[in-house]
């Protein structure tokens, strides 16, 4: 029997308690006197959160393997205290069929560092026409249940409504990328404003996001069906999502670090680094998105991790790629921008980054209260350590990181996974 | 000639780089103004070579055809006796496997003193400036800015105008896709001129209201309304691919709303004989603009090809002669 008492750990902002875990699940809450002979984390001074599940992270593996794989986003997600990754399917080849699924579960557990969970592509081929191969992700030993063409929206109505109906059958979700292609083309890459029209760069205006998410909650209220909305951007797509929730329908969303702390202001050096889909906007919507975040109309924090391979990025800012890090910062960030300031206390920071996005996805044995029976996914995190971001200490394989020289109050201590310290200061354990 | 402008350190424009017209104040466009007034003067004689900027090497690097832009920059570094090299940098797709900064680092590794840019990507010269040590010159970086069209547009119109302080220019057409109109707006303010942005607003860059409230210049749909005000008009070319992009409905009803029409040009002549018509070019004869119009007395079109050498002559000098004399 493996064993572990952790010590004097604040669980989620309700006192400080001993937690010990045997064999992967949590036997004890409260004083622990030290007397059986068992390995001790003092966690004196930290707080405990049930493990960070990310739903949303671009691993690269098939495919682009110089950018990122399965392994080393593994260990990026771990040191960043996620216990459970949500692996989206826009690799190459796509995750459109059950063995290309289990195929990344496998990837996930060989590295073990984190569950990796893959996301089904809602079309073949991510091309928005045919529904892939939906129920057989899900039978699949991947247990798929969320299924997003994430970097792509899927734009046909007809085709987003049959997916949510399809869906329903076996309680799957259907993660949408909210990008009206016609109001946002390909090239659109920076938040239409005064800033694009100063900078000559293609816009990217809100209202290609609102639009379809407008049309997406519909169809959720018409079919019955769960929607979820990626990386919400503005404020007025927060509106159409608590006015969807206040009718009852089943819509739920998630939100990135980089739209809750970083404005479309840092596209005015043109550096690639700030390219992100969606953009980044103005101090506005990130207000707008923080303030959902703490009254729950967005229900998680989701990284959008999305490595690049270097020359990948230093192209000019039109042709290079989209997205940015965030795997290893999230917390730090989330604890900086929310916590620090107030917005949210830690039982809000367990919410937000571990027991919602675990209920979206449906994950059985993440997003736990830490309580006598639970699975042992926990992370510790330092509230008074600051971290000063350095890109080239990151265990990604890439390093387009915006948040690379920022002061960030917060910080991961450890990660256990089912019991196994996976991650401790910034290095794998 | 050469003396008078080695006479002239402490108005050479200092920067390393002309990446944006904002990087120009006042003093600094009108010491390039001038400079491009003498070397106006050079054209004319017979041999029209100035030994400055000997031994110092230009490469114009163009990512997106321009004859006219690349010639006008060829023939001015070569007027100033540098050598010029033409390079064109093939497409800039992520999927032809180098990145930009490949490119450029391998031409900059030639020992290059300037890098005249042109590309179709906004911000594209802004980036190479930070990854070479040579001096960048911006030629056209997609919808964002052309700094040299300003300037020789800026140096034609003064020359029949006199000083554009307070001076009224209207820019019409294509505002959204154009580098051109981004630069005019800043060099003409600097310069103390009243700018009107002419166009219908599907042609408008986005977030323009703001910016014309914080940079202090108008808008209008209504070309007719403004065109009596004007002492210049400058029209932009409609791009073909914007007829069929759904900006307007059809080229009939542009040219009727915004184009200079035989009628606008009497009416422009009525309310102002001295007011002057400018076009970056190439034209689009009959579409923003009307022969009569293009070929008229008022028309600078030709005298802005001829300014352009001397203005991108000044430039090269003003960036690249200061180090040559230090060397």
């Amino acid at each position: 029997m493996s064993s572990l008492l952790v010590t004097g750990a604040d669980l989620a902002g309700t006192g400080a308690r001993d937690l010990l875990v045997e064999d992967g699940v949590i036997t004890e809450v409260g004083t622990i006197r030290g007397s059986r002979s068992v390995d001790v984390l003092d966690a004196d001074g930290l707080v405990a959160l049930p493990g960070l599940v990310d739903l949303h992270t671009h691993l690269r593996e098939p495919g682009r393997e110089d950018a990122e794989t399965i392994e080393s986003g593994s260990a990026a997600a771990a040191v960043g205290g996620y216990t459970a990754v949500l692996a989206m399917a826009n690799t190459t080849p796509v995750t459109d069929t059950a063995e290309a699924a289990e195929r990344i579960l496998d990837l996930g557990r060989a590295a073990g560092l984190v569950d990796v969970v893959p996301v089904g592509a809602v079309t073949k081929g991510l091309a928005g026409e045919e529904l892939a191969e939906l129920g057989l992700m899900y039978r699949s030993r991947a247990r798929v249940s969320v299924f997003s063409d994430d970097g792509r929206c899927v734009h046909d109505a007809r085709v987003m409504r049959r997916a949510l109906e399809y869906v329903r059958a076996f309680g799957g979700v259907v993660s949408q990328h909210a990008q009206d292609p016609h109001l946002a083309g390909p090239q659109a890459c920076a938040h239409e404003g005064e800033l694009s029209g100063r900078l000559g760069l293609p816009g990217w205006p809100g209202v290609a996001e609102e639009s379809v998410v407008a049309r997406d909650v519909m169809l959720a209220r018409h079919t019955g069906s769960r929607v979820h909305v990626a990386h919400v951007s503005t404020a007025a797509t927060v509106e159409v999502i608590r006015w969807a929730k206040a009718q009852g329908i089943a819509v739920t969303a998630e939100v990135t670090p980089h739209h809750l702390a970083l404005t479309t202001d840092l596209l005015a050096g043109y550096d690639p680094v700030y390219k992100v889909n969606p953009p980044l906007r103005p101090q506005e919507d990130v207000d707008a998105l923080r303030a959902a975040l703490a009254d729950g109309t967005i229900d998680a924090v989701a990284t959008d991790h999305a490595p690049h391979a270097r020359h990948d990025k230093e192209h000019a800012f039109v042709d290079a790629a989209f997205g940015m890090l965030g795997l290893e910062t999230a917390f730090s960030v989330v604890s900086d921008v929310m916590v620090a300031s107030g917005r949210l206390d830690w039982a809000g920071v367990a919410r937000v980054m571990s027991v919602n996005p675990a209920r979206i996805a449906g994950l059985a044995g993440h997003g736990h209260d830490l309580v006598v029976g639970a699975p042992a996914n926990l992370t510790l995190v330092d509230p008074s350590a600051t971290v000063t971001v350095d890109r080239g200490a990151s265990l990604s394989l890439s390093r387009n990181n915006p948040w690379h020289g920022h002061t960030l109050r917060g910080a991961v201590h450890a990660t256990l996974l089912r019991g196994r310290v996976t991650a401790r200061k910034g290095a794998v354990a | 000639m050469t003396a008078t402008l080695s006479e002239q350190p402490a108005t050479r424009h200092t920067r390393r780089h002309l990446l944006s017209s904002a990087d120009l104040d006042r003093e600094q466009v009108r010491a390039i103004l001038d400079t491009a007034a003498e070397m106006h003067e050079v054209q004319r004689r017979d041999v029209k070579k100035l030994p400055t900027l000997r031994g110092r090497t230009v490469v114009n690097l163009f990512f997106e055809d321009s004859t006219r832009t690349r010639s006008s920059f060829e023939i001015a570094g070569k007027w100033l006796s540098a050598d010029v090299i033409n390079i064109s940098g093939k497409g800039s797709s992520t999927s032809k496997g180098e990145s930009l900064r490949d490119t450029v680092l391998t031409v900059a590794a030639m020992g290059v003193d300037a890098l005249v840019i042109r590309h179709s990507a906004s911000g594209a010269a802004h980036q190479v400036s930070q990854w070479v040590d040579a001096h960048v010159v911006n030629a056209g970086d997609g919808m964002h800015e052309h700094p040299t069209q300003a300037l020789l547009d800026a140096y034609t119109m003064q020359r029949r105008l006199g000083d554009l302080e307070g001076r009224h220019v209207a820019i019409v057409g294509d505002l959204t896709h154009s580098r051109v109109v981004r630069s005019n707006l800043i060099t003409l303010r600097t310069l103390g001129a009243k700018v009107t942005l002419v166009a219908p607003p599907t042609l408008m860059p986005s977030g323009i209201g703001a910016w014309a409230a914080a940079d202090g210049f108008e808008l209008s749909n209504d070309f007719d309304a403004v065109l009596p005000t004007v002492d210049a008009v400058m029209m932009l070319r409609v791009q073909r691919e914007r007829m069929s992009g759904g900006f307007f409905p059809t080229p009939r009803e542009y040219t009727v709303g915004y184009g200079l029409t035989r009628a606008r040009l009497d009416a422009l002549t009525d309310a102002n004989p001295d007011a002057v018509i400018c076009h970056p070019g190439p034209m689009n004869r009959g579409l923003e603009i009307a022969a009569d119009a293009a070929d008229a007395a008022q028309s600078l079109v030709l005298d802005q090809v001829s300014a352009g050498v001397a203005v991108r002559m000044s430039v090269l000098y003003h960036l690249l002669a200061g180090e040559a004399a230090q060397a």
